[in-house]
């Protein structure tokens, strides 16, 4: 290697380690200003659910709560659409149509958040209670978790709202899941009798909810030549066995993936989110009634932080959010990862 | 047979569910448009675009403070966020194979889905307490730190595209590593690495979180990078949140063009990106 290339080889390295530094000091940094509330409240701060900034008590439970719990109601609602939709996109779509689509979907994610917000606020909130709980309500109005007057801002509403900005990434991501699926293996099920359907939901269902299978079979299934693994594994097993089996390994760690990378996307999201959940310090089944996230709570309370210590619990829930998307996106990238080999994770989908 | 005729009625029905879900997901998308035209495009006259705000009660307010601190704040962050974030892309691409390249990109991954509002407070520990003031300059900053990650992905993906042919035929005339890589590989994925760089700035350009305790936002025309300074997101915040109609009539309006900005370049690199792929 000549001079020149030492040089670019080293300028480049350097610039790639600012990455890592910046992980770093995001840490450091909101480890160091949440200290003092450490020292003060330690484990009970995130057990307690006590937020006065004027007598200086902070306790975070609904925070973390209200974070988990909108999140939870997005992915309720968005999984299955988001499922849907990659399935629709790899499987039944006639091909002229796939581009399109997915765009279009792609495109939800492109909408800025306050913009989400502002929908929000004026269409969703509004229809949610004057069209949808007045009928609803005969239905789910026994239930506890639709307990309570329902004056607008909700988990409920954040939910839907998360929802939609969180769907454009797992389909994204479950597509490209699906696309990593060997055609042959879509053909044995097809060839072992399965309808289309049938050959889907053994990809998704299957992945899912069978975890089941050993190391050994996986290689064995592995070594065996396409064309005999199909006729082979009819004649040795059931269908639902020999599909399950051999479409298992693929899917499931990456759809899981795809849900957790999601769930990441849900539990940061801040600008919507503080627009319409109504930001009440609370802890409620209710999705009716008002809650608050971390996100949320920074993003109200940072800028007019009343005290020192109200700074340094506004840090430290900011460093739980920080620990908690850092875990979920681990997880999800190393499954996904699994599956498509170093693909860019949701990068379709910015 | 009755029973694979239940079982093929079962599969186009949950065919015809697949369909129904692409359906539902892109209606709030046609909605959110739908409702943004509806709403905001009455509002978008001269004044709009040429004003400041103005007191409540006083007609003829604008959003030409917030669409100059938008272009501003974003201008910094390309700045701060381009040429690194690039860079951090070709070596992904150029030396990313090893050990290190792994953790980069891991790490590129983790960061890009870090909430933008924890990268807010962060700059606000290094910018804002500091300098003791808001600035345009930590919301350009704040922005540019969420740029890097994307930009090093998407370039590395853009920089891997281009042949290996082609570096072999410059390594083989006796160019050095370092003048290939740059002045042929990196050169002819150029178009690539421009759209990737749009499509970011797009998303950027739509974030609110990471300005409110950086930029902070303005009612007043500025243009100073060291002072608080308006942006589209943040005003289209604030005014939502307001308690007038007519605050609500240009959050709409704001909206629209914030989402006019944001597509447009979001849907002019994805049609660059769709030509290059084929080509390539």
């Amino acid at each position: 290697m000549s001079r020149g290339d030492v040089v670019y080889r080293t300028v480049l390295t350097a610039l790639a380690l600012l990455l890592p530094l910046l992980l770093v000091l995001i840490a450091i940094e909101l480890v160091a200003n949440a200290m003092p509330a450490v020292s003060k409240f330690g484990f009970g701060f995130l057990t307690h659910s006590t937020w006065d900034p004027v007598r200086g008590e902070f306790g975070a439970l609904p925070l973390i709560f209200g974070t988990l719990y909108s999140s939870l109601v997005a992915l309720i609602i968005a999984v299955p659409l988001a499922l849907g939709c990659a399935v629709f996109l790899t499987e039944f779509a006639p091909r002229w149509l796939r581009t399109p689509v997915a765009t279009l979907i792609e495109l939800l994610a492109a909408v800025p958040s306050v913009i989400y917000g502002l929908w929000g606020i004026f269409v969703l909130i509004p229809l949610l209670r004057d069209h949808f709980w007045p009928v609803a309500r005969h239905v789910l109005g026994k239930l506890p978790i639709f307990s309570g007057v329902f004056y607008g801002p909700s988990v409920l509403a954040a939910g839907v709202i998360l929802a939609v900005m969180v769907l454009p990434y797992i389909t994204a991501v479950s597509r490209e899941v699906l696309l990593a699926v060997p055609p042959s293996q879509r053909e044995a099920g097809l060839a072992l009798g399965a309808t289309r359907w049938e050959t889907v939901t053994t990809v998704i269902l299957a992945v899912m909810v069978l975890p089941y299978i050993t190391a050994v079979s996986r290689e064995v299934l592995l070594a065996v030549p396409p064309s005999q693994r199909e006729a082979g594994l009819a004649l040795g097993a059931t269908r639902w066995e020999t599909v399950t089996t051999v479409i298992l390994p693929y899917g499931r760690a990456g759809i899981i993936g795809a849900v957790i990378l999601g769930l990441g996307r849900a539990l940061g999201e801040t600008m919507a989110v503080t627009m319409v959940i109504g930001n009440r310090h609370e802890v409620s089944a209710s999705l009716l009634q008002p809650g608050y996230t971390i996100a949320a709570a920074i993003a109200n309370e940072f800028s007019e932080a009343v005290s020192d210590m109200h700074l340094a619990a506004l840090f430290m829930v900011g460093a739980v959010l920080f620990l908690i998307t850092i875990i979920a996106n681990t997880l999800a990238r190393v499954l996904v990862w699994r599956v498509a080999r170093g693909s860019a994770v949701g990068s379709t989908a910015i | 047979m009755h029973g694979r005729l239940i079982r093929r009625l079962f599969g186009s029905v949950m065919t015809g569910a697949t369909y129904g879900a692409a359906v539902l997901a892109i209606l709030p998308l046609a909605i959110i448009l739908a409702m943004l035209l509806v709403k905001g495009a009455g509002s978008l006259d001269w004044n709009f675009f040429t004003k400041s705000a103005v007191p409540v009660g006083e007609a003829g307010g604008g959003f030409a403070h917030a669409i100059v601190g938008t272009l501003i704040i974003v201008g910094l962050a390309c700045a701060v966020g381009v040429p690194i974030g690039v860079a951090v892309g070709i070596f992904l691409a150029e030396f990313g194979g090893g050990q290190l390249g792994f953790v980069i990109r891991f790490i590129a991954d983790v960061l890009n889905g870090v909430p933008s509002i924890v990268i807010g407070i962060f700059a606000w520990t290094w910018l804002v307490k500091p300098m003791g003031h808001f600035s345009a300059l930590a919301g350009g900053v704040a922005l540019g730190m969420i740029l890097v990650p994307i930009l090093a992905r998407t370039t590395e993906e853009m920089v891997r595209l281009v042949p290996n042919s082609l570096r072999e035929a410059a390594l083989a005339l006796g160019y050095q590593r370092w003048r290939t890589s740059l002045q042929v590989v990196v050169r002819s994925a150029t178009a690539g690495i421009v759209t990737g760089v749009l499509v970011a700035v797009a998303r950027v350009a739509g974030e609110t979180a990471p300005l409110l305790f950086t930029a902070l936002g303005n009612q007043f025309f500025s243009t100073r990078v060291q002072g608080p300074m308006a942006a589209l997101p943040l005003q289209v915040y604030a005014y939502a949140l307001g308690p007038y109609d007519e605050w609500h009539r240009q959050a709409w309006a704001g909206a629209l063009v914030l989402i006019m900005l944001v597509l447009v370049l979001s849907l002019v690199a994805r049609a660059v990106v769709r030509g290059k792929r084929q080509h390539a």
